[in-house]
């Protein structure tokens, strides 16, 4: 499968748009009618062909301008790569994650071979031709993590495991929903969830802690978030807030169905290695409203979801402005027909 | 869990009741790298039983074309280590988990302090061959019965230079634990392997002198101690089925067919506690991760290395 990568920008006059195939592809979140945290977490396996969960790592039609959009975020703003010292292991492990899986899985973009430490890797996409000493920093243009982590969409955040706790220790990240890496930077797995209500009553995250501290290597595990965002903006990052918050107030009644985007984060977590930290990988998906109504089942779905949301979720997501705007849009194409479990489009 | 097949490459006597086996993959590919600490789950077929014992990887953490693995005969124990000592050959084919890591030291730390009894040494030189290579500061104190015990010394020598310390019981050269402690650099973490007796008596020493409880560490695998014979009901399963003596809660289960979580089964990590419905008689915890609160309020079991002591245990599984 060769994949054709669009030319678009996420800022300013905002060309991102999704192609027909992409649209069905989408990583739908909602698999029944009414929405509440659960520890969702799932063994990352492969999945179907051409879905989202194909490989490890996902490459879509969306890689190369949202690495081109990656660099400009970090050109503006380099704190977005943070890497404490004691985590170098822990970006080799990184480089070897994603060289290995990405040319595994995308032979035809990607390549590397390996004689002992000596590594070649090209990447035909983004135009990289890198021989370089696995192991040896002075031998790469960037910091291992950093080089790495411009070449992959989402954003990865790499934490290390002590004290019976995950403390966010490294970090690239860039298309964030509204959290900070730099607020985050060092804090322990409690104190970055901080801000959600509700979960940590419920038990959610001592569970998931539990869980994440007795990850094993070779077993990844995933789950998908999602909120919503107003115009397909990748950097929705608290430094930026002046630059897109404004955005919440300029959705109308006729606008809505172009200007909301559904934003999904596909959350995979992986187990390195060397460091024996867990790399936490947030890859978001964007799709306007009026492209996910074009599957109907999705557009009866998404309306009971919203109409049976938590108020302190509405808030906690920063829906408030357009929360109704949402409803009154989807509510003619709902027919009330029960539609079963289940996230698939059809 | 994600398993690997190896051949046995090579057996060495390294003391009278310590052997050293060279694990190689069977494809001829490298293995999984690993980080310093981590051990891997052996899986023994000792007539027709599955045994799986966990053992700590030995090697170098940067070196992954073998893995090493040292086990000492337990003459009191079930049969896994007489099986590895006695049957495993070169040649022999084993199955083996992914290394985990439970014993993994602290980057954060000034300072590591590694103190190992008997075979309690072998978590360790993974662990300094890390140290070594990322430059942070240790030492090691090395306790051990007589010079006929003295497993893996000259290698430790070679690999820590003047940051060992050896200390023979025989010779009346006793590691004081005290004092050991007493002298530590603040930001000191202290990582122990041996012994269930000296585990608690470093534990204790730490508390004494005031030593924050995360600056602990100790790995204690236990082996599944044998007890009365009982039976089980798995309530979600809808299964019944009896623990002889000789086999552990979890080995029982997973005989009956039923996919039960585990990973160290050692007691260490929780990942097999089970909630308990109901017992007819008495817990027996043998584990290291409930707390003593949890063990007294009797609704979480560790099936991995505790059982009961009744006629009938109910467990939602």
């Amino acid at each position: 499968m060769t994949i054709k990568f669009k030319q678009e920008t996420f800022r300013d006059d905002y060309t991102f748009s999704n192609s027909p195939a992409s649209i069905r592809r989408f990583p739908f979140p909602f698999d029944q009618d009414q929405y509440m945290y659960s520890v969702n977490i799932e063994p990352h396996t492969k999945g179907e062909p051409g879905s989202y969960v194909e490989f490890a790592i996902d490459i879509d039609e969306h890689y190369v301008a949202e690495c081109e959009d990656k660099k400009i975020v970090l050109d503006q703003d380099p704190d977005r790569y943070i890497a404490l010292p004691h985590m170098m292991d822990a970006q080799w492990d990184m480089v070897e994650l994603v060289m290995e899986s990405l040319s595994e899985d995308y032979p035809e973009l990607f390549k590397l071979t390996k004689d002992g430490n000596n590594w070649h890797w090209i990447n035909k996409p983004l135009a990289i031709d890198q021989t370089f000493v696995f192991g040896d920093q002075s031998t790469l243009p960037m910091e291992p993590f950093e080089y790495i982590g411009r070449q992959v969409q989402g954003d990865w955040v790499i934490l290390d495991q002590r004290d019976n706790n995950l403390f966010a220790d490294m970090g690239i990240v860039t298309t964030q929903a509204d959290w900070s890496s730099a607020f985050d930077a060092g804090m322990s797995f409690q104190e970055w969830h901080g801000p959600v209500p509700h979960a940590h009553e419920m038990g959610i995250f001592d569970r998931a802690l539990k869980f994440l501290l007795n990850m094993q290597y070779g077993s990844p595990v995933r789950r998908l978030n999602w909120t919503m965002t107003v115009n397909p903006r990748l950097d929705t990052s608290p430094e930026n807030y002046p630059v897109w918050g404004p955005d919440n107030v300029s959705v109308t009644p006729v606008n809505v169905g172009e200007k909301v985007h559904l934003r999904v984060e596909l959350q995979a977590l992986f187990r390195l290695p060397r460091s024996n930290a867990i790399a936490f990988s947030i890859r978001c998906y964007l799709i306007s409203l009026q492209d996910l109504v074009t599957y109907p089942r999705w557009a009866k779905r998404l309306h009971r979801v919203l109409k049976t949301l938590h108020p302190d979720l509405i808030e906690y997501k920063g829906l408030t402005n357009y929360h109704q705007m949402m409803i009154d849009y989807l509510a003619p194409m709902d027919d009330g027909v029960d539609i079963g479990l289940g996230t698939q489009p059809e | 869990m994600t398993t690997l097949t190896v051949k046995v490459a090579d057996v060495e006597q390294v003391t009278d009741v310590v052997k050293h086996f060279t694990l190689v993959p069977e494809n001829g590919e490298l293995l999984p790298h690993f980080s310093g600490g981590s051990h891997i789950i052996v899986s023994l077929n000792i007539n027709g039983r599955i045994h799986r014992n966990a053992y700590s990887l030995m090697g170098s953490t940067t070196e992954v074309d073998s893995y090493h693995i040292s086990v000492r005969k337990q003459e009191n124990s079930r049969g896994g280590s007489i099986y590895m000592h006695e049957e495993v050959k070169p040649g022999s084919i084993l199955e083996v988990t992914y290394p985990v890591n439970l014993f993994a030291i602290n980057k954060m730390a000034r300072r590591h302090v590694l103190v190992a009894g008997g075979i309690g040494i072998t978590p360790f030189m993974s662990q300094i061959s890390d140290l070594n290579r990322l430059g942070y500061d240790y030492e090691l104190h090395y306790a051990y019965r007589s010079n006929e015990h003295a497993a893996f010394r000259e290698q430790l020598e070679e690999m820590c230079g003047d940051k060992v310390y050896f200390h023979v019981d025989s010779e009346g050269s006793q590691l004081d634990l005290k004092v050991l402690l007493s002298h530590q650099l603040l930001g000191t973490h202290v990582y122990i392997c041996g012994p269930d007796s000296m585990v608690k008596a470093l534990h204790l020493t730490a508390k004494d002198l005031g030593w924050p409880e995360n600056h602990v560490h100790s790995e204690q695998f236990s082996a599944p101690p044998m007890g009365d014979e009982f039976k089980v009901k798995l309530v979600e399963s809808d299964i019944e089925l009896v623990v002889p003596s000789d086999m552990s809660l979890l080995e029982a289960i997973e005989g009956a067919g039923v996919d039960a979580p585990f990973l160290c089964r050692g007691g260490a990590c929780g990942r097999c506690e089970l909630e308990v419905v109901e017992c007819d008689g008495q817990l027996q915890h043998n584990d290291h991760y409930l707390s003593d609160a949890e063990k007294l309020a009797g609704n979480k079991v560790m099936p991995c290395v505790s059982r009961a002591r009744c006629s009938q245990l109910s467990l939602k599984l």
